[in-house]
């Protein structure tokens, strides 16, 4: 449904997406995961044909952006970054004006809205001024807008920003159960929502994809060894072989004069207790042995923390440098 | 309901809740009745005068009241409109909601055309309303109609010249004030061109100066002189102020 190939972005002298490429298929929800200023919102400003392009393509169930656009703006629904709402509207005339422009009337305009107003609980303020809305009903109004024309192709960026934990909650459980009919991209910074709603996972950093891959395999790729952290106050010359002679242990990082220690270890195999006795009958000087639990979070601070010269074969890499006790 | 119809139907909502229409309208209608009132009693003042002199008096209100009245309309409304138009463009700028507009299926063309509709619809009906004081005068006097009808042909025409002027300015920022200040501006060196042609003389660049401000067409159809030349200057100036702010609304996506 969604097809980006090689889309660079430049504000004067600054590259706000570079060469960006990655697609979503119909009924796919993608989520776009990258901290303030990484180029999400760049990159859905030019799938919502808002703003073109510097270079490549960005196709939209067919359709040019660039050449087409209004073919694919009535295919989109989107909610941008600060929810589009007029506030000396009420939500129902908000609704029925978002519904003209996109050209439904009569019945179905009503239909429409009746349908949105229900699915987004938005019954009790619905004759209310959306001025006097809190932010949460104003971010509710916002979804129902990008809803309410039906659109295959839905682009929200971060959708349950300003909603309480029960509101996220059903937001999440609304974009699950648009999936498979609808194709979805949403973007956030808070990585249990990429993981609870989505099937694949792009990060993007410093407007490069450093990361594309499905929530699982990421994780999977995390937990392909486990890994222990250690500190000796008085290392010898032979700690790090000795400490590769140990059983289970696969790889040893040293952080140099730190005296601190990455070890690599088996899946399921617990060497802290063995590396301990080794330490201490060496006469190391242990200050420090703990199990590191590698996050999605981790991951995601690393990636996109090492901006240059990252790939996506790059992750697991980075992933061992994130034990680096820093 | 079309996207342009829908647009104007927004806009007008908009207009009528907030108080911008009221406060800029009673201020309109204030003014222009309360000249409209001194220029009949001046000229009540001055067919005592000749009644004095002469024993009778016939009194032009063509030439003592409207066309005084006119001449000062073009000025209160170069101050009302740009206040009017201020909020089209600078406040979906402001507000974040001119993404949400830009990524409706609607051409800009639409939307500039929506937008400038409905302001127009209110300034028609506020000037319709400055009606009222021919009608009440035509109660209690003689006048020839044809000029007053002409110069509200011009009144119009006008009014939208400068509301398309509005909606340029209000495209280019997103601060109204700026916005109003802009336009204010912009049509105060249209206004004063026609000064500097009269000051370039019968040349051919100080007629061609003269062209270009909106004085000597309006001054016409004060008259009750319909030219073609005059109604083709002011479409074609709303025309372009209007092709002008597409493409400025346009051109604001690529920021």
């Amino acid at each position: 449904m969604i097809e980006v190939q090689q889309i660079t972005k430049r504000y004067g002298q600054h590259t706000a997406l570079d060469r960006i490429s990655f697609s979503v298929a119909k009924g796919e929800v993608l989520a776009f995961l990258g901290p303030n200023g990484a180029g999400k919102t760049t990159t859905m400003r030019i799938l919502t044909c808002f703003m073109p392009a510097t270079e490549g393509t960005a196709r939209v169930a067919g359709f040019d952006c660039a050449e087409q656009p209004l073919e694919v703006k009535r295919r989109i629904g989107y909610l941008p970054e600060t929810p589009p709402v007029y506030q000396e509207l009420t939500v129902t005339e908000y609704l029925q004006f978002v519904g003209r422009l996109r050209g439904l009337s009569g019945k179905v305009l009503t239909a429409s809205i009746h349908r949105e107003v229900e699915r987004l609980g938005l019954g009790t303020v619905q004759r209310r001024l959306i001025g006097n809305l809190s932010r949460g009903y104003r971010q509710r109004v916002g979804l129902a807008q990008a809803l309410l024309h039906d659109p295959p192709i839905l682009i929200l960026d971060e959708p349950t920003v300003g909603l309480d934990p029960k509101q996220i909650i059903e937001i999440r459980e609304l974009i699950k159960n648009l999936a498979g009919s609808h194709s979805v991209i949403l973007s956030t910074h808070i990585l249990p929502e990429a993981t609870a709603v989505c099937q694949r996972v792009v990060i993007i950093s410093g407007g490069r994809i450093v990361a594309e891959d499905t929530p699982d395999q990421l994780s999977a790729r995390l937990r392909q060894s486990e890994k222990i952290s250690l500190i000796l106050k008085a290392p010898a010359a032979d700690t790090l072989s000795r400490l590769k002679s140990v059983q289970g242990v696969q790889n040893v990082f040293s952080g140099g004069d730190s005296g601190a220690f990455l070890l690599e270890c088996e899946l399921g195999r617990d060497v802290r207790e063995e590396v301990a006795r080794v330490a201490v009958t060496n006469g190391w000087g242990l200050l420090e042995l703990k199990a590191i639990s590698m996050t999605l979070e981790d991951v995601f601070l690393q990636l996109t923390r090492h901006e240059e010269g990252l790939t996506p074969d790059a992750v697991s890499a980075s992933v061992e440098s994130a034990g680096q006790p820093v | 309901m079309t996207p342009v119809q829908a647009i104007i139907a927004k806009e007008l909502r908009s207009y009528f809740v907030s108080p911008v229409v009221y406060v800029v309208g009673s201020v309109f209608l204030l003014i222009a009745g309360l000249l409209g009132y001194l220029y009949v009693v001046f000229a009540g003042a001055q067919a005592i005068q000749l009644m004095q002199m002469q024993g009778s008096a016939q009194l032009n209100l063509n030439d003592l009241v409207f066309r005084n009245l006119f001449a000062s309309m073009r000025f209160i409304l170069l101050i009302v409109l740009p206040i009017l138009t201020m909020r089209l463009f600078a406040e979906e700028r402001k507000l974040r909601t001119f993404e949400f507009l830009l990524t409706s299926p609607i051409g800009i063309n639409e939307i500039v055309a929506g937008k400038f509709m409905s302001v127009f619809l209110v300034f028609l009906s506020l000037l319709g309303l400055t009606g009222l004081m021919p009608l009440m005068l035509a109660l209690f006097s003689d006048f020839d109609w044809y000029p007053v009808l002409t110069g509200y042909l011009g009144l119009v025409l006008l009014g939208a010249l400068f509301l398309s002027v509005g909606v340029l300015a209000s495209a280019l920022t997103e601060n109204q004030i700026v916005a109003a200040f802009v336009s204010i501006g912009l049509l105060l060196v249209l206004w004063l061109l026609s000064g500097l042609g009269s000051l370039l003389g019968d040349t051919a660049i100080g007629q061609a100066v003269s062209y270009l401000s909106f004085m000597e067409h309006f001054d016409h159809l004060v008259r009750g002189l319909i030219d073609t030349k005059d109604l083709v200057y002011f479409v074609s100036s709303l025309a372009l102020m209007l092709f002008l702010s597409h493409r400025v609304v346009d051109s604001a996506r690529w920021k």
